[in-house]
């Protein structure tokens, strides 16, 4: 069973939803007991870094996923991947769940001035360093992102990036950690593909 | 960097998709779960559903169709029709929606792009306009295009901009179905005056039109119906077509 984390920051329909048609056995949860019985994790997010740190500290949840994600593979999507970093700078300074090296700033400060941030849209994924989870993605294919902030200092646990001016770290894995900047969920069969590999490690 | 969309739009009645629809080698020719499944199939970067039912029973099955797409299509979905309060925002991104569009109901309320941008972010946030000439101006309509409401396109625009908006949709009523381009006038007009994504609508009939849009480099996405529902013109071969144009697309297989 893949357990996807609700702790009250976002919609989770579509995420569910795209497990289910893989035919993956999924259940919404804010259950400690559901997130140490399941063989993997989801951390989905959108919104506030802040805020989210905060929602998974007051529900007792973020010790749980520290645990967890010494033991079983996790995968953050979007503000979940950012929260698995050790620090972000989004309005102040927040301290993340530090599973993976590295701290999420804000992209208008590193790109040229002029591109637009959000950065939204289809974007291509280059490989940098092979896994498993690539095992059904063809380098090059495109993933749907939506994000302001970007995770970086942490070339040593990047395994994609999309060009947009500089490098954007796509997916990232330090041991039983992934993450993913863009959402897999909306990134068509490409997307579809990487959550079945996902499932599959 | 980003690629170029192409963005089929489906208006939804009671149920069934309206407006030029024609469709071969599909079961039901007008069943909204079928076109879409074939959208994304033929590599359509976004979906556009709107519901132009006004009845309570038209949105319940609005609703239903949209959480029927949005369990087994996994692009982004926008969704727009009848959209006058947060409330109407959560029901359809409780459905899968990813982005939602206004239009008269922020002519209406203004100030609903800047509740919904803070709630959701500006991300979340279309603003479309359907845009008529009046006088050499370009002015807004509301209502599906029936009423003029006197206020001047590029001044909503730059307001809808600054109060959060995140994309805007450009609907020109005088080239909507003549599906002999779009109209690059005004979408020049108002390219130069906002920074946020521009979505073409209303013109498009055969593939270079859209070569000749995208020209225009201050355009993100090409949206059109009847030319897709008809199959006049396929996305696939269309974006096969841009990507051999130079044009940065997003190519599958």
């Amino acid at each position: 069973m893949i357990a996807i984390i609700d702790y009250g920051v976002g919609n989770l329909y579509s995420l569910s939803s795209s497990l289910k048609f893989l035919g993956l056995d999924c259940r919404i949860s804010n259950k400690k007991e559901d997130l140490q019985r399941a063989d993997k994790i989801v951390l989905p997010g959108v919104g506030a870094f802040g805020d989210a740190m905060k929602k998974l500290v007051e529900t007792g949840l973020a010790d749980t996923v520290r645990e967890q994600a010494q033991r079983k593979p996790l995968l953050g999507i979007c503000l979940g991947m950012q929260l698995l970093f050790e620090r972000s700078l989004e309005y102040g300074e927040h301290e993340g769940l530090s599973l993976i090296k590295g701290v999420v700033s804000p992209l208008a400060a590193d790109i040229r001035a002029g591109l637009k941030v959000p950065h939204m849209g289809w974007n291509r994924l280059e490989i940098v360093k092979d896994d498993p989870i690539f095992k059904y993605f063809r380098n090059g294919e495109s993933v749907y992102y939506v994000h302001s902030f970007y995770a970086k200092d942490c070339a040593e646990s990047t395994l994609g990036v999309s060009e947009y001016d500089i490098k954007v770290t796509g997916l990232v894995r330090s041991g039983y950690v992934y993450g993913s900047q863009f959402h897999p969920e909306k990134s068509g069969a490409a997307g579809l593909r990487l959550l079945r590999a996902f499932a599959e490690i | 960097m980003v690629s170029k969309r192409i963005i089929p739009c489906l208006d939804v009645r009671n149920g069934r998709v309206v407006k030029g629809v024609n469709f071969e080698g599909v079961k039901d020719m007008a069943d909204p779960v079928e076109m879409a499944r074939w959208y994304n199939e033929t590599g359509a970067d976004e979906l556009v559903f709107y519901d132009i039912t006004a009845s309570f029973e038209g949105r319940t099955i609005f609703t239903d169709i949209l959480r029927a797409v949005a369990s087994e299509i996994f692009i982004p979905l926008t969704v727009g029709g009848g959209i006058n309060s947060l409330e109407d925002f959560d029901r359809v991104l409780k459905c899968g929606a990813d982005k939602v569009s206004v239009n008269s109901g922020a002519i209406r309320d203004p100030a609903l792009i800047g509740a919904a941008a803070r709630r959701y972010g500006d991300q979340c946030v279309v603003l479309s306009m359907d845009v008529k000439r009046v006088d050499g101006r370009f002015r807004v309509f509301a209502k599906g295009g029936r009423e003029d409401t006197g206020i001047d396109a590029l001044e909503w625009a730059r307001r809808g901009e600054a109060l959060g908006a995140g994309e805007i949709v450009l609907n020109s009523i005088d080239t909507d179905g003549v599906r002999g381009g779009f109209d690059m006038e005004m979408l020049r007009a108002i390219g130069e005056i906002v920074k946020i994504p521009l979505i073409a609508s209303g013109g498009a009939g055969k593939m270079e039109d859209f070569s000749e849009l995208f020209e225009y480099d201050r355009i993100d996405a090409g949206l059109a119906a009847g030319i897709f529902h008809t199959k006049k013109v396929d996305i696939r071969e269309l974006k096969r077509y841009l990507d051999g144009c130079g044009l940065n697309m997003r190519m599958e297989n």
